[in-house]
């Protein structure tokens, strides 16, 4: 009983729970009459789409920046690189990683000044970037009305200005990355091998920085700044760099996800975007102050599994969309318990 | 360090730094007023309708900023609460001041339990009060749906399927109040040439005010207020800390459970599962408009924000047609404003926190360093 006791210490009840809860879905599959490959491969996809997003997270964590809920800025950063490849009209891989360059430019300009303001309220991070986020975002949606973009594919054909409110990349680089190599197993199994591919590249270099002296140095700011100080490590610049590279990474996140997608959304789309990639990680045994590249495998995986099989099986069963109240209770349940857990136990 | 600066800076330099916000939406309002084109008498008719709606749930934020809590994002709670209420008192069919006051009965004792939980939960992140009520008030959104979808008609008796969905179960996406729309704003007629006063809500709004002007003197106000200024102080002094940060997110909770419903019987119809989602941001975003801060808000803050930013939600949109002939980019605008009038309030309170905290640690340290010389 005890040692029950401790592993729930350890993994967490609202993970223990939600875990159940996927077991459950999974043995009920075959009584709702649900393809259990097809569910398979659909978590597989949507992995691919939303591993790169949640990855991003990591270095702000390591660095004591706390869970990104400026995620935003990355994410317009990209769409921005998307825009203007397709606005160049460059097609193929050219048009995928002429996408990719731009936005990463972006990135490094938005996450160097975000960078900034977040150091300067030390402490409160959280809250300061969730309105930062979404001031971008709405910012950004007066900005898409104004913008000078030509291309037919993304402006209105007539009767409105600006940019539409989906774009699609269907004929630019659409499946550009999950048509890559991809295996055929059985009757409903796509593996996306070229996704998996670049996330496994992604999750590589980040393995890397990791290791070098300012990957080292930031995971020491993280966890004990003053520490870091009296090292002799400028803890600020330190700073800067992990939101940088958060923003960066969220960057190349949105245009994988557009790849796989097929489309660009725009003006409000992209305002809760963070949640669910918060979520996900915090799933896979994240906290506040520490997450891993498995924390990102793993709640990926788990969350992904959730968000498709709810809405199969549970929709099936009770004849009714109780699937999104579940995830929403489920995403925002799992940061809640972060959150109040931080300052509740051991800190 | 700052404070000696701000003695000799010009009085007037300070006074337009310290009320930064206020002043770019006033400039901003009036800049948009002869943009928009619209009359004086509509204009005003519009700024009293929306003062007197949307004033009680900003004075709801108002006791938890006191107990040093800063912006309570979960009004919200109180905001579900108040529409449960609501949907209880349409299904029973009851008109008028009777089905209002039924409506805050129903409604009350369910924000009293969710302001508890609220509380509980915010004691659970001291410090991270903000984010976690806001994330709270997702979470509950979600707890909300699965109570109105799928639990009213099945679990909870509902009598008139008129308000339910065609399967027989869940609550419509929208109902309409017609039994209590504008009760308040029709109890006591007032019309000063064109422009109609709703004398109810005043009284109503007053008398929020003068409780919130009566607890602050109580002896529990002052409790709240210790709380507020020092958590170790105010337990030195025998207060219980968390018994009173939670009783003031119960009040809280509940004042905008009565503000929900005071600002849905104006509109005379509810979007079930969307109403009360902007709340928060609005209410909050309204405040800071009027000058407060997350450490400071007062009754006049309330007013002047709930008149500023609201004469911006009515001019933006037209000012934005004028402009460039979409009226898109002034909803837009408008929700940038709301939202970018918060991100910048919060950073500019907490950087002000660092720098006092690095300004304090600084002083410690040449304290200790003068001891050592003396030795």
């Amino acid at each position: 009983m005890e040692k029950i006791q401790k592993i729930i210490e350890i993994v967490g009840l609202p993970r223990i729970i939600i875990f159940l809860f996927l077991v459950l879905l999974f043995v009920l599959t075959p009584f709702v009459g649900i393809r259990f490959d097809a569910s398979i491969n659909d978590v597989i996809v949507r992995f691919g789409m939303n591993a790169i997003l949640v990855l991003s997270l990591v270095p702000m964590v390591k660095s004591g920046c706390g869970l990104n809920f400026g995620l935003q800025l990355g994410a317009i950063a990209g769409i921005l690189g998307a825009l203007i490849s397709i606005e160049m009209n460059l097609r193929g891989f050219t048009g995928f990683f002429t996408a990719i360059g731009v936005g990463i430019l972006f990135a490094v300009v938005f996450g160097f000044l975000y960078g900034l303001l977040l150091n300067r309220v030390k402490g409160d991070e959280m809250v300061v970037a969730t309105y930062v986020g979404f001031s971008a975002v709405s910012f950004m949606s007066i900005m898409w009305l104004l913008l000078p973009f030509k291309s037919q594919t993304m402006i209105w054909a007539y009767g409105g200005t600006g940019l539409r409110t989906t774009i699609s990349n269907q004929g630019y680089w659409y499946h550009i990355l999950t048509d890559f190599l991809q295996i055929k197993i059985g009757s409903h199994i796509f593996f996306p091998t070229g996704t998996i591919l670049f996330f496994a590249f992604m999750v590589f270099l980040v393995w890397i920085f990791f290791r070098t002296k300012t990957g080292t140095a930031m995971i020491i700011v993280g966890s004990n700044s003053e520490y870091a100080r009296s090292c002799g490590v400028d803890v600020n610049k330190i700073r800067i760099i992990s939101v940088t590279l958060s923003t960066v990474i969220a960057a190349i996140g949105i245009i994988v996800y557009e790849e796989s997608f097929g489309f660009i959304q725009l003006y409000t789309a992209p305002l809760l975007i963070s949640f669910p990639a918060i979520a996900a990680l915090l799933l896979g045994g994240a906290t506040v102050k520490k997450a891993s590249v498995a924390n990102v495998i793993i709640g990926v995986f788990l969350f992904q599994s959730i968000l498709t099989m709810t809405p199969s099986v549970i929709n099936t069963l009770i004849k009714s969309n109780m699937a999104e109240s579940i995830r929403i209770i489920i995403s925002n349940g799992m940061v809640l318990y972060a959150l109040t857990r931080v300052t509740g136990g051991r800190s | 360090m700052k404070i000696n600066q701000n003695k000799t800076i010009n009085p007037v330099v300070h006074f337009l730094v310290n009320n930064a916000v206020p002043l770019f939406i006033f400039l901003l309002v009036i800049f948009s007023i002869p943009l928009s084109g619209l009359s004086g008498t509509f204009l005003i008719n519009e700024i009293i309708t929306r003062f007197s709606r949307d004033l009680p749930l900003i004075l709801a934020l108002l006791i938890p900023v006191m107990a040093g809590m800063g912006m309570n994002f979960s009004i919200v709670l109180g905001a579900m609460s108040g529409q449960i209420g609501l949907i209880f008192l349409t299904d029973w069919q009851i008109a008028g001041v009777p089905g209002l006051l039924l409506a805050i009965l129903i409604s009350t004792p369910i924000a009293v339990l969710l302001g508890y939980f609220a509380g509980v939960v915010l004691n659970l992140a001291k410090g991270k009060e903000m984010v976690t009520g806001f994330i709270l008030a997702f979470f509950m959104d979600g707890i909300y749906q699965i109570i109105v979808l799928f639990g009213m008609g099945t679990v909870i008796p509902i009598i008139t399927s008129d308000i339910l969905l065609p399967n027989g179960y869940g609550v419509k996406n929208s109902v309409n109040f017609i039994g209590v729309r504008q009760v308040l704003e029709k109890l006591i007629p007032l019309k000063i040439g064109q422009i109609s006063i709703p004398v109810g809500n005043f009284i109503v709004i007053a008398i929020l005010c003068l409780f919130i002007i009566w607890l602050k003197k109580t002896k529990f106000g002052q409790e709240i207020q210790t709380v507020g200024n020092s958590n170790e102080v105010a337990r030195m002094s025998g207060i219980n800390v968390e018994k009173t940060r939670i009783l003031s997110i119960i009040i809280s909770t509940v004042l905008a459970c009565y503000g929900q419903i005071i600002f849905l019987q104006n509109i005379g119809t509810m979007s079930t599962y969307n109403s009360h989602q902007p709340v928060g941001v609005f209410a909050i975003a309204a405040l800071l408009v009027g000058g407060a801060s997350v450490t400071k808000a007062t009754i006049p803050h309330a007013f002047i924000g709930v008149i500023l930013f609201h004469t911006l939600f009515v001019v933006a949109p037209r000012a934005g047609v004028t402009l460039i002939g979409v009226p898109q980019l002034g909803e837009y605008f408008r929700v940038f404003v709301s939202y970018g009038v918060i991100a910048l309030s919060l950073a500019l309170y907490a950087w002000r926190k660092r720098v006092e905290k690095e300004n304090e640690r600084k002083k410690a340290l040449n304290l200790k360093r003068s001891l050592l010389a003396e030795q």
